[in-house]
């Protein structure tokens, strides 16, 4: 059993109450909500005649079903407009802070939660949507949960949770120049299988680790849920004070120092105990793209479709199933792939310095005409920063479209999506089947670099290929 | 579609009725139900729509289609069943249709919890013992199947088969504390506690 790892620490802090059943009562530190997962979180609140305990715990955005191309209310799409107007009403009957379309703090969830200094190494978050994880990237324990446990946050600031055991998954080394964060989760998912993560909590650590930015171990973090693990952490360091510094909520003056002290107590100690450790070496992942319809599914730019028999056992049945979708042949190289669509944006990838990774590939260069390349900023912080270094103009001229916040084709419940078969090169984090808004559309997950290396060449490329000689 | 029988409530013993299979790996919560039905601010409708683009594909030959499937409550599936997003939109679509208990080789953890909030038992299996249960299923010539959660067991009128249900999840639905809003609730002092006294709610 793990002991002493920040997991153990930031847990044994917020228990409240042993259950009956034997789960932990545990208080949740900050509760995030969107218009998809609470309506009906809010309706079993009134049904029971409950309010909302603490209100100033909850802070709320819209963000899964909002138009990207004009976000003028009311929306185009009633069904979209009742949720929005749903959960307006719902924040403002029960006292709980909406971060609305043109405040300026409007974006994904786990975009702003971040960039307003919401999110704070020590914590328990606690959101109606699996990517949680994401916040873990400051030292908080944050994790996915379902509508009744967003009723229960709600109704009573904690939930009942099962205690998880901890995996170190060590990265050594140093990721060498055009791969990113995202080719590294895609790798260790690769490896460890959508699966391996269940029942875990996915410490990420080691010198690769520490030389990531905030941002990008936010991306690791965002994909633990794809390797099963409910939430994923990174012990808070330099990088992560530095971050946090002068952020809105973030703590000033003589709160400032007392805050340090505290988190860095959390990391997790020397000499730590983990339920289990793994170790990879990050100077030998290359740029790594998902050929299937699982986000285990991946391959590295270099390599060839699997064949069948080169997999193990049980992942083969899942193999044929990708096959058939995808209209792939085993054993046919991923690189020079044509896509029809291509999608940078999303949780995983649609912060500011993935937006600057892409810029920099698109810069000067054109989109190829038969393809449809468009960019959807993570928050309006965001898009704000970037207009501000012009990097809408670099891809506008390059002919990507530029659009207003959201989720978008992450998972399509707006009006971006694929059409038919029609296959996208996406900076997004999920390739299931239909995921992007049509039952049989086609999605091949990437970096932010090399999806704009995509929309340019019309194919999947090597993005390396694109930089050689800029370095 | 069984959408009139009562959902679950209080303690839940054993599951009476009919079951049946869908086989498959990783199964995972877009497909058993699309984000495009997420847009809804009620459950209500999400029966109709479970497992939409496969049934779609299918045209009539899906087992949620199947006519003997129809009236069905106890569902086999195989492993790594709802894995994805965390919406609860699939565990209150399959209960919307009718399952009340789901056994499988193994669950996503959310689905897993979601199910529960609900009143519905997710019980494993090894893989060997499932396709066992999901060959018996498919070759069903009786309707009577019972997913008894105490004994952690599945049977019909001739064969049973030993399951797993892990303990404290067993232990709230046997007691009908399956639904924790209201013990969470009752801690209320022990969470005040908690709000007074954490370092980064009170200045560190
Ligand atoms: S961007 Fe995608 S994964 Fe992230 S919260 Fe939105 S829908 Fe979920």
């Amino acid at each position: 059993m793990s002991a002493k790892t920040l997991y153990d620490k930031v847990w044994d802090l917020h228990q409240v109450a042993k259950l009956p059943g034997g789960s932990t009562q545990l208080f949740v530190g900050l509760h995030l909500i969107h218009e998809v997962t609470s309506p009906q979180a809010f309706a079993a609140l009134r049904e029971k005649g409950l309010k909302v305990i603490c209100p100033e715990r909850t802070v709320a955005t819209v963000d899964h079903i909002v138009p990207t191309t004009s976000q003028l209310r009311p929306f185009e799409d009633p069904l979209a407009e009742e949720m929005l107007s749903t959960l307006e009403k719902n924040c403002h009957e029960q006292g709980i802070t909406l971060h609305g379309l043109g405040s300026g703090k409007q974006g994904i969830v786990h975009v702003i939660a971040p960039e307003l200094g919401l999110t704070q190494p020590g914590m328990t978050i606690a959101c109606g949507d699996s990517h949680t994880s994401t916040h873990g990237a400051f030292g908080a324990i944050a994790f996915g949960i379902g509508t009744s446990q967003v009723r229960d946050v709600l109704a009573s600031q904690t939930l009942s949770m099962n205690k998880l055991k901890v995996r170190r998954i060590w990265v050594s080394g140093q990721l060498s120049n055009g791969v990113f964060a995202k080719d590294l989760i895609l790798h260790i998912i690769q490896v460890l299988g959508v699966k391996g993560g269940v029942g875990y909590a996915y410490e990420f650590a080691g010198p690769a680790i520490e030389s990531l930015s905030m941002e990008e171990r936010m991306t690791i973090c965002n994909m633990a849920i794809e390797g099963g693990a409910r939430c994923g952490y990174v012990n808070p360091d330099a990088e992560t004070f530095s971050y946090l510094h002068n952020k809105l909520h973030a703590p000033k003056g003589i709160y400032w120092e007392r805050a340090l002290k505290w988190w860095k107590s959390l990391a997790s100690d020397e000499r730590a105990i983990y339920d289990d450790e793994i170790t990879f070496e990050a100077s030998k992942i290359s740029p790594t793209v998902t050929w299937g319809i699982t986000p285990g599914q991946g391959i590295s730019i270099e390599e060839k479709i699997p064949l069948p028999e080169t997999l193990p056992p049980e992942e083969r049945q899942i193999a044929e199933e990708a096959y058939k979708y995808m209209g792939f042949t085993p054993g046919s190289p991923i690189e020079g792939t044509e896509v029809e669509v291509c999608f940078i944006g999303s949780c995983t990838n649609g912060r500011i310095s993935d937006l600057k990774e892409a810029a920099k590939i698109a810069k000067g260069k054109k989109v190829l005409e038969r393809v449809k390349a468009f960019v959807v900023p993570g928050s309006e912080q965001v898009a704000e920063e970037a207009k501000a270094e012009g990097l809408d103009k670099i891809f506008t001229d390059a002919g990507f479209e530029w659009r207003e916040p959201g989720c978008s084709m992450c998972l399509a419940m707006n009006s971006d999506r694929l059409i038919g078969r029609q296959i996208s090169a996406s900076s997004s984090n999920r390739n299931f089947k239909g995921r992007q808004g049509s039952s049989n559309g086609r999605t091949l997950l990437m970096s932010p670099a090399m999806v704009a290396a995509a929309a340019i060449k019309g194919k999947v490329t090597d993005v390396r290929k694109l930089t050689k000689g800029n370095h | 579609m069984n959408t009139t029988a009562s959902f679950p409530k209080g303690p839940i013993k054993k599951i009476d009725g009919d079951a049946f299979s869908l086989n498959g790996d990783d199964i995972d919560t877009d497909r058993i139900i699309p984000a495009r039905y997420l847009k809804c601010v009620s459950f209500n409708s999400l029966g109709e729509d479970v497992f939409a683009d496969d049934r779609n594909e299918k045209q009539g030959e899906h087992p949620f289609d199947k006519k003997e499937n129809q009236g069905c409550n106890i569902l086999i599936v195989n492993a790594n069943f709802g894995c994805g997003s965390s919406r609860e939109h699939a565990p209150q679509a399959l209960m919307r249709w009718g399952i009340r208990g789901i056994v499988g080789e193994s669950f996503a953890e959310i689905f897993y919890g979601n199910c529960l909030a609900l009143g519905i038992p997710c019980a494993t299996a090894s893989k060997a013992k499932v396709l066992q249960i999901q060959k018996a299923v498919v070759h069903r010539n009786n309707q009577n199947w019972t997913l008894d959660i105490s004994r952690e067991r599945i049977n019909n009128e001739e064969e049973s088969w030993d399951l797993n249900i892990e303990p404290g999840p067993k232990e709230m639905l046997l007691k009908g504390d399956w639904d924790a809003t209201s013990q969470l609730i009752a801690n209320e002092e022990a969470m005040k506690i908690k709000l007074s006294t954490l370092p980064y709610l009170n200045n560190f």
